[in-house]
């Protein structure tokens, strides 16, 4: 039962990701799914920054992440490395945690 | 050494080292996804083999916090698949860049995820012929591969995790290193309002649909966006 869960589970995301990389390139070149397939990751990743930033499960909520996100974004206006960017949200974050100030 | 190999060596340092801090980052929730694994019902052998094979984060969390809430193993299952569709997306757009075959491909496949192609995506497609995002994309995808798995096993193993991760604050690492990753890709308005598109759609959805889906639907706006501009080009 278990192993059934995990093996489809695993099965179906790899032909996923397969079926994504199998799309012949005639078809890719095309202007409007072209423009289609360079804006996808955009507007998921983007989605997905939202959703970790904003969403507790099903519920939106403001907690730490919001002021540490908005650092980050201070952070990125001054084209600070990419590593500083990811500490200094972390930091941001924990620190108001510590201290009881942010969820 | 010329110009042109001295700037590759400085870009390709900074790569790796961007990539190896991902995976850090992600590596403290391969801890949490173990010790999940093994209280819920899973062995230790059923938890390495989700983050081993299916190797997408999200869809693990989903699949394993479905059958510990009591759903079925099919409703698992497909809670995974759809966590697991916009890889789908993500792997449309990388393979031309990655100019993968055979096996190659193959593995390329596995480590498509959000990390990967973010991190491929953040670097310029043309810089170093395409050396950039394609090193981008494998050294992001291998570092996360190796710490997600490493951290898994640790976790199963001990059970009892290292402590909650957001109390390190690595939920906001994460979200903000995506958005790192995300903010190079903004190049036009087109772009912009995409990612503001996207965002706003995810949210709205948030309350009334299952995890998951939210992120899937922005999809719509990018299909949108790109139909009435790609048409205008054609």
């Amino acid at each position: 039962m278990m192993w059934f869960a995990v093996l489809a589970g695993t099965a179906g995301c790899y032909a996923l990701k397969y079926v994504g990389s199998i799309i012949p390139a005639h078809i890719l070149e095309q202007p409007i799914v072209k423009r289609i397939v360079l804006l996808l990751p955009i507007s998921l990743l983007s989605a997905l920054v939202a959703v970790q930033t904003f969403a507790t499960s099903q519920s939106l909520t403001l907690d730490a992440r919001v002021p540490a996100l908005a650092a980050a974004t201070v952070a990125l206006k001054f084209k600070t490395p990419f590593i500083l960017i990811v500490l200094i949200a972390a930091v941001t974050a924990a620190t108001l945690r510590y201290f009881g100030l942010a969820s | 050494m010329n110009t042109t190999q001295t700037e590759w060596n400085d870009a390709r340092r900074q790569i790796v080292g961007n990539a190896a801090s991902i995976g850090f980052a992600v590596a403290m929730y391969g801890v949490s996804f173990g010790a999940l694994g093994t209280t819920t019902g899973l062995s230790i052998p059923q938890t390495m083999a989700l983050s081993l094979l299916m190797f997408t984060g999200a869809s693990q969390f989903t699949l394993v916090s479905t059958l510990a809430s009591g759903g079925t193993a099919l409703t698992a299952v497909i809670a995974s698949w759809l966590m697991g569709t916009r890889n789908a997306a993500y792997s449309m757009r990388m393979t031309p860049i990655l100019k993968t075959s055979g096996p190659g491909r193959l593995v390329a496949v596995q480590l498509t995820i959000d990390e990967s192609t973010a991190m491929g995506l953040a670097q310029d497609e043309e810089a170093f012929e395409g050396r950039a995002s394609r090193l981008a994309f494998w050294a992001t995808g291998l570092s996360v591969y190796l710490l997600w798995n490493l951290a898994t096993f640790i976790g199963a193993v001990s059970v009892s995790a290292i402590g909650d991760p957001k109390s390190f604050g690595l939920d906001a690492a994460i979200a903000a290193g995506l958005f790192a990753l995300v903010w190079p890709q903004i190049k036009s308005r087109t772009d912009l309002s995409v990612a503001f598109g996207g965002a706003l759609i995810a949210l709205a959805l948030t309350p009334v649909v299952p995890p998951g889906v939210p992120v899937l639907a922005a999809a719509i706006v990018a299909v949108i966006v790109g139909w009435v501009t790609g048409r205008k080009l054609s």
